[in-house]
């Protein structure tokens, strides 16, 4: 070693320190959300004229949303297959974000990549499900691909920002699923815009009534993502590239060609949120399909801090939300919106988030991380 | 006034016993500071020795661990720098903290604001006291001028006024002279001397050994948090403040030996480039660096040496000519390409360039290397190579850290640029391409880098250095070419060269007359 003298060796962090380093401010802000959700709840019944005010609704309807999440196993199940989705799309978020790209196109890759599985599913609906499951899934991956590459290669040609033209794509994602489904695709003599169902290639139940091989995908998918970026030198350039694309340049990488790639395959994540939920769900399509799931991906992307493990436990968060709304909308009343009010607090809190990590930092000196010696820079990236 | 030397008056600022604790870290062990009225106080310690850190914790940012801090011999506890202001503190800053678009009587009045009613500033109010200040200390500036129009030398001066308008009777100086010219410097330090004349008490933060002693009254030199000696500017010298500052004796100038030059290994014919905005700006620039020798390029920054580097090292297209590496077209080569052909290059800028501040030291060993053996097999990283390599790494380079695994953003300036050396010059090279390789850095970084480069040279690599500071192209520099407008206007021999002969050269290119050596003189930091 260097002549370090002895107190300049950092000192061991206990286990239970170095979790609450990396989790205090998301848990922080899930805490807040669901305080400010119960003033919400409470404040709304004052204005339904005509019912007791009653201060433990917000316990009623949390419970409810937890029984509903998690209460039994149909629940849990439930909520694994809310989440399939969110754990894809978290995964595309993040990975981009680990780039140094925002990828709000998440919810046009998801559409136009269930678009994908749903052409070749339907194609090959009649073929051995060996044979059909995966080509439909591929062509999920490969249609979800290509809406990424776009933007990313227009970045890297032109230095056109994703921000801007991810939204185009989204735009151009909705119009063309419209399009398919009421034509081309659409069943004839339908009265309602459908495709036709998927058949073989939609994916097995594996769990109680609806838990399909989307579930175990996902898993796979987010120990892939985590072995990529943080195991293998494609990771490694993707994270260079993120923190600082000069420094990358100037070591020899190419930060164009990255930014390409990454867009790929961040909309190809995003393709398989499409596919699992098109696959494992609903095995057709409609012109209403998915609503919100790409955009979701962004708060779960955040508030996992683009960690793909942590990506899982985001996901999960907010798919049981979304599983047990209907159940807090039953005993409580409580419309399941609140569940879209959550996340957007949610989001809010972590936008937020260096002011809330200034606070941690005043309430717990040696908790919170950011100061980790004198000469700590300040790095922008922080969404990263 | 009071008069400093007078033993009944308590000192104005008292710091005793001040640690403070970081992580890993003693930033700060038992310092102790005492700074009378009217006295120039410099606060002498390579990066990192926690000059800065002492003073976060005089100005409210930091809570020490243990010590009290004393203004006229009143303990006081900081809160923060609103308190510390309130209190007579002040800071100027080494970047400053003004609003270019504002003018100097806005940037002054910024969170001081004085009122000729509860929704109105009193401008008038305000510039009078700022010309009366201006008069009072011999530096009268323009209220309504827009601070970005101003030179970097009368923005500090701004900076001051904020201070001089807050009623600041101690004023602490955070390495004041690093932005400015040599005049600049001269002008500030008369500012200053005006300042302690009238009782301010001046606390000024630096690691340049000659200007302390030319400004200071006293000197107090810390390292690794430690104060380790306190001397007067009349009974010491650079070579006794650079040895207790770095803790052994130091040579501020390395003795480069002979070179044995060989073959040339770099050849550049009628390179042309252009910047960014696409103006020519390297016209047609010829050289050779031969092998076990330094070829220096001195220059006013802005002349072409950036463009002309970016050209040689394949991150820039060149528009025209050709580079040769050991007798091959390596014109438009990529860097990588380069690095390959045993070509490394250490960036002006380590912070945007050289290093990815949020990465560990050990992943930023490996920026150029990570995808080659032994650090990744195939797709996969070898973390373990990678972790022994940066570990010996460490050790040979002296970086200091608590471990490899530290983000580079913890080290200091120092030691962040040995971090790239170590990447830089660890391997077997034909060509080393150095662009200030030292700018920023404290006397001891500086040693031990050009004894590093002198050792390579010796090793037999050819080397190119570039730097805006030419005592630093003089002392390394076997010979030196001198850019001026986009070429290389003069070849001379380094050794033996006369320092105005190349300023001379620098400023003029040769033929111009004198219009532009002001503009030279300002370009030294």
């Amino acid at each position: 070693m260097t002549a370090q003298p002895p107190e300049a060796r950092r000192p061991k962090r206990s286990t239970a320190a170095r979790i609450w380093m990396v989790m205090a401010v998301p848990v922080t802000v899930v805490v807040l959300a669901v305080l400010l959700g119960a003033a919400i709840v409470l404040v709304s019944e004052l204005l339904v004229p005509g019912k007791a005010f009653d201060w433990g609704l917000p316990l009623v309807a949390y419970g409810a949303l937890i029984e509903g999440a998690f209460g039994n196993s149909d629940a849990v199940v439930s909520t694994l297959v809310n989440s399939t989705p969110l754990v894809f799309g978290g995964l595309a978020v993040g990975f981009g974000f680990k780039a140094g790209l925002f990828n709000i196109g998440a919810q046009g890759q998801f559409l136009v990549g269930a678009l994908g599985a749903v052409i070749v599913g339907v194609w090959l609906a009649d073929a051995p499900a060996v044979v059909a499951m995966p080509a439909a899934a591929l062509a999920g991956f490969v249609a979800g691909g290509l809406w990424g590459f776009v933007p990313g290669f227009l970045k890297a040609v032109s230095g056109a920002h994703e921000v801007v033209s991810t939204i185009m794509m989204n735009y151009i994602a909705v119009q063309l699923l419209a399009a398919l489904v009421s034509g081309p695709l659409k069943v004839p003599r339908s009265p309602s815009p459908v495709t036709f169902d998927v058949g073989n290639a939609a994916f097995p139940i594996l769990l109680g009534r609806n838990g399909h091989l989307g579930i175990l995908l996902a898993l796979l998918a987010a120990g892939f993502v985590w072995w990529l970026l943080f195991r293998t030198t494609w990771g490694f350039e993707v994270r260079s590239v993120g923190a600082n694309a000069d420094a990358s340049r100037y070591a020899g990488m190419r930060p164009k060609l990255i930014t390409m790639a990454t867009m790929t395959f961040s909309g190809a994540l995003a393709g398989l949120a499409g596919t699992s939920v098109l696959l494992g769900v609903t095995h057709t399509m409609t012109s209403s399909f998915g609503t919100t799931v790409g955009f979701d991906s962004i708060a779960v992307a955040l508030l996992a801090r683009s960690h793909p493990l942590a990506t899982v436990l985001a996901a999960l968060l907010f798919g049981g939300m979304r599983a047990g709304a209907g159940l807090m909308q039953i005993r409580a009343q409580i419309p399941v919106e609140l569940v879209d009010v959550l996340q957007a607090v949610i989001l809010l809190f972590l936008v937020a988030s260096p002011v809330l990590r200034r606070v941690l930092h005043a309430v717990t000196p040696a908790g919170v991380p950011d100061v980790e010696a004198p000469m700590a820079d300040m790095t922008p990236g922080a969404l990263a | 006034m009071t008069d400093p030397a007078e033993p009944i008056v308590a000192p104005a600022l008292e710091m005793r016993g001040i640690t403070k604790r970081y992580p890993g870290v003693v930033a700060n062990d038992a310092i102790t500071l005492e700074v009378h009225p009217g006295e120039i106080h410099a606060l002498l310690g390579e990066n990192g020795a926690g000059k800065t850190t002492l003073m976060n914790v005089l100005y409210g940012l930091a809570t020490p661990d243990e010590g009290e801090v004393l203004l006229n011999g009143t303990p006081v506890k900081i809160a923060g720098p609103a308190d510390a202001i309130a209190r007579g503190i002040s800071m100027v800053h080494q970047h400053f903290m003004l609003v270019p678009v504002l003018t100097v009587a806005e940037n002054i009045l910024l969170g001081e604001e004085t009122m000729a009613n509860r929704f109105f500033l009193d401008r008038n109010e305000a510039h009078r006291r700022i010309i009366e200040l201006g008069r009072r200390f011999g530096f009268e500036i323009d209220p309504e001028a827009k601070v970005g129009s101003l030179s970097v030398g009368w923005q500090q001066r701004v900076e001051i006024f904020k201070a001089l308008y807050r009623n600041a009777k101690i004023l602490v100086l955070d390495e004041p002279t690093a932005v400015l010219t040599p005049q600049e410097t001269e002008e500030i330090f008369a500012v200053l001397r005006r300042l302690a004349a009238e009782g301010h008490s001046i606390v000024f933060i630096s690691h340049k050994l000659y200007e302390v002693l030319e400004i200071a009254d006293r000197i107090t030199v810390i390292r690794r948090g430690r104060v380790v000696g306190e001397r007067k500017p009349a009974e010491t010298n650079e070579d006794d403040l650079a040895e207790l500052m770095v803790g052994r004796e130091v040579q501020l100038v390395v003795d480069r030996g002979v070179s044995h030059p060989a073959a040339p290994v770099l050849h550049v014919q009628g390179l042309t480039a252009s910047d960014d905005r696409g103006q020519l700006t390297v016209r047609g620039v010829d050289f050779d660096v031969r092998a076990g020798e330094i070829f220096g390029i001195a220059g006013v920054a802005g002349n072409g040496q950036d463009e002309l580097v970016e050209a040689i090292i394949g991150l820039r297209k060149p528009a025209a000519g050709s580079v040769t590496l050991d007798g091959k077209d390596v014109t438009g080569h990529s860097p990588r390409q380069l690095n390959e052909a045993q070509v490394a290059y250490v960036p002006a800028d380590r912070h945007r360039f050289g290093l990815i501040l949020p990465f560990s030291i050990a992943d930023n060993l490996v920026l150029t290397s990570y995808y080659r053996s032994p650090y990744a097999r195939g797709l996969l990283r070898d973390r373990e190579a990678i972790d022994r390599d940066a570990k010996t790494s460490v050790q040979r380079f002296d970086i200091r850290t608590p471990s490899p695994n530290a983000k580079a953003s913890t080290l200091s300036g120092g030691n962040q640029q040995k971090a790239v050396v170590a990447r830089e010059f660890d391997r077997e090279l034909k060509l080393l391409i150095l662009d200030q390789p030292t700018r920023g850095l404290d006397v001891g970084s500086i040693e031990f880098i050009h004894r590093q480069v002198i050792a390579k040279r010796d090793a037999g690599t050819a080397v190119l250095l570039v730097s805006a500071e030419l005592d630093e192209v003089l002392e390394l520099s076997d010979r030196i070419g001198v850019m001026y407008g986009g070429k290389i206007v003069a070849i001379v021999d380094g050794p033996t060269a006369d320092k105005n002969e190349v300023g001379l050269l620098m400023a003029t290119g040769g033929e111009r007359d004198m219009t532009t050596e002001t503009h030279v003189m300002g370009q030294t930091a």
